[in-house]
């Protein structure tokens, strides 16, 4: 599935689903392409930062940054495989993978104190000040059973949600 | 008076104007933070999810307006298309759909929210819609239709394109033989001049129109010349002003293009009156918004905006620029639908040139579009100019049946300013230290 094609043909959508794991229906799967083709102006079969930042939704997002960072130079597979975290299929597991993905730049599977600082910076910007998200961080890990120094891993974020579930979910329109 | 006389629906227009029909798409809508309605599981059916609230660069007003719910809907109909703004209040995340409960671990930890936010706009958004043009659907996909199609190819580039040809050439040689003429001849005579070089505006675009096989049906009453007037109009292409211009010499605000098209603009627009402005520089609007409001005054015709500021697909109208509205005159909203069977006459800036648009135009089968001349409006006592812009984009969207979005236009060329997101983040921090108290 090179870049000029925009038709996608039978083979090229199975061996997509089967790269997200069949989270997608076909039919998603061909919306999605046709919203990729979209994005990507000069068909060069990725979707640049700048490309992903003309949409002025994404760009006013306070995590759009390090979503960029993991978005950006995907090919359309990979740009798939991405999305389906958010896909209504996915498991809990999936979904808080993505989370702990993203709290986790450094991709070592550990999320420190610093870590989850650094997003905190992201959603509430100048308005708190660095001692207050300090000061929060540590009283809820705390109470949580954590110190400042833990390193949270992928269990701890499973057991910290629990069984209620996280709703993220994103409905793929299918003409 | 007729207008006065029938002041049912739709903000007082005759009646006889008739409705136009809802299109079937529906309109996205996010689910905002109330109390009392836990978060769906699931998504909802309807396809389409939500719109996102960008305001006008002139940020505080547009959200007053919105908190204050003072814009009242003329009729049930314009209700359905009207973004309801208290649901994009940004409600970044899941924190604020418990507003009472400790601060745990996880509610800091759960972004999902925002994700859900970002990962929606990656998937569909509704700005990105705005822009998008029809893609030729090929219609000649089998044995019998396709040596039409090819047919009709045939007849398209090499019988029309050279008639059409033709007529335009004739109508410039008409138009530049009486207009030079007439200019340097006529210099004493400034009223007879002027007159007469408006005819002639008019008669050229009129050309242009022919060599279009443009179709054009225009509704309601013709443009008076008077002055305290201001004609605004929803924007899809430039030919949208070529096709006014055809009815009434309007004088026109527009930005100054390069090539030939600017030839034209300084050397025959001149005789209309035009104000030239430069869409990146800031300073530029205050001048602008001077030389709108001597015009208005003083010039005896009137003005043409478009609030848009840039091309839409047809389909959509993005916010109107607040600009022609705060001029203390009356607005008469002009709406323009095109008939996308016949050509797509969107010009998508970015994927052609305007040359290569009008040449697309010349070997279509025709232009044909829709032209409603409606009620003037002034701004009601208590209204503020934003709200007024957002009224007549109700009216004119609605007659001709365009879906609002909430986006400015101008996003087409710039980033969002980061005060949205700024917004966004004094949620997330109001919400965290309030329950931080809470024990």
């Amino acid at each position: 599935m090179g870049s000029a094609s925009s038709m996608l043909t039978q083979y090229d959508i199975e061996e997509v689903q089967e790269h997200c794991n069949n989270l997608f229906s076909q039919q998603e799967i061909v919306s999605l392409y046709q919203r990729f083709c979209q994005l990507d102006r000069n068909s060069k079969g990725f979707i640049s930062a700048d490309e992903f930042l003309s949409v002025p939704e994404f760009a006013m997002n306070p995590l759009s940054q390090r979503l960029l960072k993991m978005a950006d130079g995907l090919n359309f597979k990979d740009f798939v495989a991405f999305l389906s975290a958010f896909s209504t299929k996915a498991s809990l597991q999936q979904k808080i993978e993505l989370i702990f993905k993203v709290y986790d730049t450094d991709g070592n599977g550990k999320v420190s104190f610093n870590d989850i600082l650094q997003v905190l910076r992201d959603l509430s910007g100048s308005f708190m000040s660095d001692e207050q998200r300090e000061k929060v961080l540590i009283q809820v890990l705390g109470e949580a059973g954590y110190t400042r120094e833990s390193c949270l891993m992928l269990d701890d974020f499973i057991k910290v949600f629990g069984s209620s579930g996280v709703n993220m979910e994103v409905e793929v329109p299918v003409d | 008076m007729p207008w006065r006389e029938t002041r049912k629906q739709m903000g007082g227009w005759p009646s006889c104007f008739g409705l136009r029909g809802e299109e079937t798409e529906q309109v996205w809508r996010k689910r905002g933070r109330d109390s009392d309605t836990k978060p769906p599981k699931k998504p909802s059916k309807s396809r389409r999810k939500r719109i996102q609230f960008a305001e006008n660069e002139e940020d505080d007003e547009a959200l007053k307006m919105s908190t204050t719910g003072t814009l009242k809907p003329s009729s049930s109909e314009l209700d359905l298309d009207r973004p309801n703004i208290e649901d994009y209040l940004p409600s970044g995340s899941s924190i604020q759909q418990e507003p009472d409960g400790k601060l745990r671990l996880r509610d800091l930890l759960d972004i999902s929210p925002t994700l859900t936010e970002a990962a929606g706009a990656i998937v569909d958004d509704s700005f990105t819609r705005c822009f998008k043009s029809n893609s030729p659907e090929p219609w000649n996909w089998n044995i019998y239709l396709f040596p039409l199609w090819c047919f009709g190819v045939v007849f398209r580039y090499f019988i029309l394109f050279p008639l059409r040809v033709i007529v335009l050439t004739l109508g410039w040689i008409i138009f530049l033989s009486s207009y030079i003429p007439v200019h340097f001849l006529l210099k004493g005579h400034e009223k007879l001049r002027r007159k007469l070089e408006r005819l002639l505006v008019e008669l050229i675009c009129s050309f242009f129109v022919a060599s279009w096989t443009g179709v054009v049906k225009y509704h309601g009453p013709r443009p008076s010349m008077r002055p305290n007037q201001v004609f605004v109009a929803n924007h899809t292409s430039m030919i949208d002003f070529i096709i006014l211009e055809q009815m009434t010499a309007f004088s026109v605000i527009m930005q100054k293009h390069a090539g030939w098209v600017g030839l034209l603009q300084s050397t025959i627009l001149e005789s209309v009156g035009c104000i030239w402005f430069n869409r990146t520089e800031s300073k530029d609007r205050e001048i602008v918004a001077r030389k709108l409001r001597e015009h208005v005054q003083g010039a005896d015709n009137p003005l043409l905006i478009f609030p848009e500021g840039t091309c839409v697909n047809n389909h959509y109208t993005v916010m109107f620029k607040k600009g022609a509205f705060e001029l203390g005159c009356s607005v008469c909203p002009i709406a323009i639908k095109y008939n996308k069977i016949f050509v797509d006459a969107f010009w998508n800036s970015r994927k052609q040139s305007f040359t290569k648009h009008l040449l697309q135009l010349m070997t279509s089968w025709a232009v044909v579009c829709d032209v409603w001349y409606l009620e003037p409006q002034n701004l009601k006592p208590g209204e503020t100019p934003i709200e007024f812009a957002e009224r007549v984009r109700d009216i004119i969207s609605a007659r001709a049946g365009l879906k609002k979005v909430p986006w400015d236009g101008y996003l087409k060329h710039s980033r969002p300013s980061p005060k949205h997101r700024e917004r966004k983040q004094q949620s997330f921090a109001d919400s965290v230290l309030r329950r931080l108290e809470e024990k």
